[in-house]
């Protein structure tokens, strides 16, 4: 059940395009920077093969200039 | 212990946050996640949270009050305001708490055969509309003042200004900024044509230097200081204090630097010196931006009623202003500043060294100084010298005191020179202004009356009949308190007051008018990074109090100005900042709409085609750069900004046998001022429960005194006796006291001394000669 967090930057002029692009994704959560040309996205997944299917979409958007990852948790599923 | 897995899982998703938030934070300083921010803060049950500036200081800190059941109960910062980022000081965090003293003016009072009388507000009003035609008729229209504040929302100020200069006709509008201000506007106009700072607070995420000039930031603006020590932390910035007494801002700095009371101009001069001789010069910049020039010397005090200045200032060359700073080398400095030549050459090499950028900061040492003007231009000389301006991290800053002494006195223009765009001697701005306030421009006078201290002469004098008083008390202010107070009881005078609570200038008055306070009505302030911060009514105020914006609006349609004041009752605040923006627009100062106001924490002007402009001057941010160049100092006719050739000159008292001590006044942390609201806060009233005199551990020895023991201050003008306080929170430098200002009840003020700037008419505050004597 991994838990990851991103920063995501987005090619100029595109912050709104890619919040809104983020959003609509399942399991992701996007919190902006009020002042800059950033966002938080953090990830509450399954698997890790759903975690990989999910980058692999952030990854596509063609708003985002660069994801990069901060940190990432794993939690048992049963405990 | 148990934790379910939700429970886990949802800390764990928050660590994941704020590994983000402080990855975000490291790579972009000042960054903002405001509304996961402000999820993490308590809440509280019906809370309803509201935005607003906060009610003291000039830093002008973003709160949120927490309003339940029609009181404000609660204050947290405002994680969305990019000046505070979610932090408060000690008064912000209690602000809400001053407005529910137990002695709160809440119906007008009119003094009958001695004692104070309550009346309706609608009397009240009657009496003082009347008592002003009756003055006006009697004694002409420059028999009537009003005397206003920093503490005046934007739309007060500017219905007094409308009201008073527009309809009335003269220029008898005074605010008490001049006693904090008037200095940096004049330094601002001087070496730049136009008033406020050209950065904005987003400097201190930039710059590696911080220089404080004669500013105990740690407890005048905590908040913004807590910002220095952040980067200091994050990115090691140096903080260099250089002031005339050890304060909690000396503890906290890198380096703290003393110098004797008066010589600020001679090592600010000594700092030029050396950056001039090590050949650290900017001079492309110089070459394509600055003038030079000298203005008189020698001029006086302001000591004696009537006293008139007026500079002439005559164009210098480079050469001719180097070998004027031959007189200040640093070894030649050290003798007179006590400042070593080392020390000297440190600070210059830190201005000096192109890799640095630097800030300077400062407030009441440099402002309330008798050659203020002078200092602030010294500054800035550095700066322009360097060319460290106008750009994100290099930044002269002045610091205002005030929530809106640039919103409303310096941007309103509430003294009695200015109009809101422009001054009143010159034709088009006075035409400009009469338009816009509909009135025929006959009627606003050409020539300027009477700054503060002239003000209060002329009412000891009779020259004033009738003074409105607004949001301020200068009976425990004004210098040389002893003359203003008894001149402002004599026969013959009518004094209103405005204000919350009974202080030593309601005890004057004739008229007292209750006051709505901050969040008891709608306003504006302004702080010192041009930003504007709107904040809505959200509670009633008590009894008949009334804003001060509608106590003149009432008043001034009741004097036959009703078609200048058609302002309705529910959207007056709105209809007036409607007006006040046609003053400033144009690219160089354009004010926010108010809709934009009401939706974030402030904006800054020039606020043009959506955006606030953050460095002004500086063609890449400010779109009131016109030259082609990479700056336009637009404020003066040819673009270039000036560097002064300013010298050292003494004080206007200084310590002799008789009077062997330097007085030096100010303020504390836990009080705003003259605490007559902080006063009624009980748990910032234990804090500092009353004055108290500052000596040096060694001065207190040789005179046998110890904290708490009784002291006698005596100077010129009287003496008065206060507590002592050795090696407690401030350690003024031998043969020097400190007395802050705050406790009405021992008022330091009565022995001051009301000497000024010439160019700003600002008073000095910081120095005069005393005798120190154990009772």
């Amino acid at each position: 059940m991994p838990i990851k967090s991103y920063l995501a930057h987005p090619h100029d002029n595109q912050k709104h395009v890619l919040i809104a692009a983020l959003s609509a994704l399942d399991h992701c959560e996007v919190i902006p920077a009020e002042n800059k040309d950033i966002l938080i996205v953090v990830t509450d997944t399954e698997t890790k093969i759903e975690e990989d299917n999910l980058k692999e979409k952030m990854e596509a958007l063609s708003s985002l200039k660069l994801l990069a990852m901060v940190s990432g948790f794993d939690t048992p599923k049963n405990k | 212990m148990y934790s379910s897995l939700s429970n886990r899982r949802d800390f764990i998703k928050k660590m994941a946050v704020l590994s983000a938030m402080t990855a975000a934070a490291t790579m972009f300083p000042g960054i903002l996640f405001a509304e996961e921010q402000e999820k993490n803060l308590p809440k509280g049950g019906n809370l309803d949270w509201k935005k607003a500036p906060c009610r003291f200081c000039g830093v002008g800190c973003g709160v949120l009050v927490g309003v339940e059941n029609g009181k404000a109960i609660a204050v947290k910062g405002d994680p969305k305001s990019s000046v505070n980022k979610g932090l408060c000081c000690v008064k912000g965090y209690h602000s809400v708490m001053a407005m529910y003293g137990k002695d709160r003016l809440t119906k007008p009072l009119v003094k009958k055969n001695g004692a104070y009388v309550e009346t309706s507000m609608e009397e009240a009003l009657d009496l003082i509309a009347s008592k002003m035609k009756e003055t006006i008729k009697d004694h002409g229209k420059d028999a009537v003042s009003i005397y206003g504040s920093g503490q005046w929302t934007i739309p007060d100020g500017y219905v007094a200004s409308k009201l008073f200069k527009g309809c009335i006709g003269t220029n008898n509008v005074e605010a008490n900024a001049r006693l904090c201000m008037a200095t940096a506007v004049t330094g601002f106009l001087t070496s730049f044509g136009l008033d406020e700072p050209m950065g904005c607070y987003e400097d201190i995420d930039h710059a590696d230097v911080f220089v404080l000039w004669g500013n105990n930031m740690a407890e005048m603006h905590p908040v913004l200081f807590s910002r220095l020590l952040d980067q200091r932390l994050k990115r090691g910035v140096k903080i260099i204090d250089f002031a005339t007494r050890t304060t909690r801002t000396s503890m906290a700095a890198d380096k703290s630097i003393l110098f004797i009371p008066q010589t600020d101009l001679a090592v600010a001069n000594a700092i030029c010196y050396e950056i001039i001789n090590k050949g650290w010069v900017n001079t492309a910049f110089v070459n394509k931006h600055c003038n030079f020039s000298k203005g008189l010397t020698n001029m006086g005090y302001g000591l004696e009623d009537n006293y008139k200045f007026s500079d002439k200032p005559e164009k210098i060359d480079f050469e001719t202003y180097k070998k004027f700073l031959e007189d200040y080398t640093p070894e030649k400095v050290e003798k007179m500043s006590g400042v070593s030549a080392k020390d000297i050459k440190y600070m210059a090499a830190y201005y000096g060294d192109p890799n640095k950028k630097v800030m300077s900061f400062w407030c009441m040492g440099p402002n309330q100084h008798s050659r203020g003007t002078w200092m602030n231009n010294l500054i800035y000389n550095i700066h322009l010298l360097t060319g460290k301006i106008s750009t994100p991290g290099n930044s002269p800053f002045s610091l205002t005191g005030q929530p809106s002494a640039c919103g409303t006195v310096r941007e309103v223009g509430t003294l009695t020179h200015k109009l809101p765009h422009g001054v009143v001697m010159n034709k088009e701005h006075r035409e400009f202004a009469a338009k816009i306030w509909d009135v025929p421009v006959e009627n606003i006078p050409s020539k300027p009356t009477y700054h503060t201290v002239e003000m209060f002469r002329a009412l000891d004098r009779g020259d004033i009949k009738f003074m409105w008083i607004q949001v301020t008390n200068p009976m425990v202010t004004m210098p040389k308190l002893k003359r203003y107070r008894d001149g402002a009881k004599k026969e013959g005078r009518f004094i209103v007051v405005s204000d919350i609570y009974p202080t030593p200038t309601t005890d004057i008055a004739d008229v007292i008018l209750p006051s709505a306070m901050w969040i008891e009505r709608e306003g504006m302030y302004g702080n010192s990074e041009r930003r504007t911060q709107y904040f809505e009514q959200m509670i009633d105020p008590p009894g008949e109090a009334i804003s001060d914006t509608w106590q003149l609006v009432e008043v001034a349609k009741r004097m036959g100005y009703e078609k200048q004041f058609y302002y309705k009752k529910e959207t007056h605040i709105e209809e007036i900042y409607n007006e006040y923006r046609r003053h400033h627009e144009g690219k160089k100062h354009n004010m926010a709409p108010l809709e934009v106001l009401k939706t974030q924490p402030g904006a800054m002007w020039p606020y043009v085609d959506g955006k606030s402009t953050k460095w002004r001057f500086n063609s890449k941010y400010d779109p009131a750069c016109t030259n082609g160049e990479d700056f336009h100092f637009y404020g003066k006719p040819d673009g270039k900004a000036i560097i002064w050739q300013r010298p050292y000159e003494p004080a206007a008292e200084s310590p002799d046998s008789e009077y062997p001590y330097w007085l030096c006044t100010g303020r504390v942390v836990e009080h705003w001022h003259t605490g007559s609201m902080t006063r009624r806060i009980p748990v910032l009233h234990k804090a500092m429960p009353h004055g108290y005199v500052e000596l040096n551990p060694g001065d207190a020895k040789r005179l046998q005194i110890r904290t708490g023991d009784k002291v006698k201050l005596t100077t010129r003008r009287g003496d008065i006796v206060l507590p002592a306080s050795v090696n407690e929170r401030g350690v003024p430098a031998p043969m020097q006291v400190f007395v802050p200002f705050f406790d009405e009840n021992m008022l330091i003020n009565d022995i001051t001394l009301d000497s000024f700037c010439p160019i700003s008419k600002e008073p000095d505050y910081k120095k005069c000669a005393v005798k120190v004597e154990k009772v």
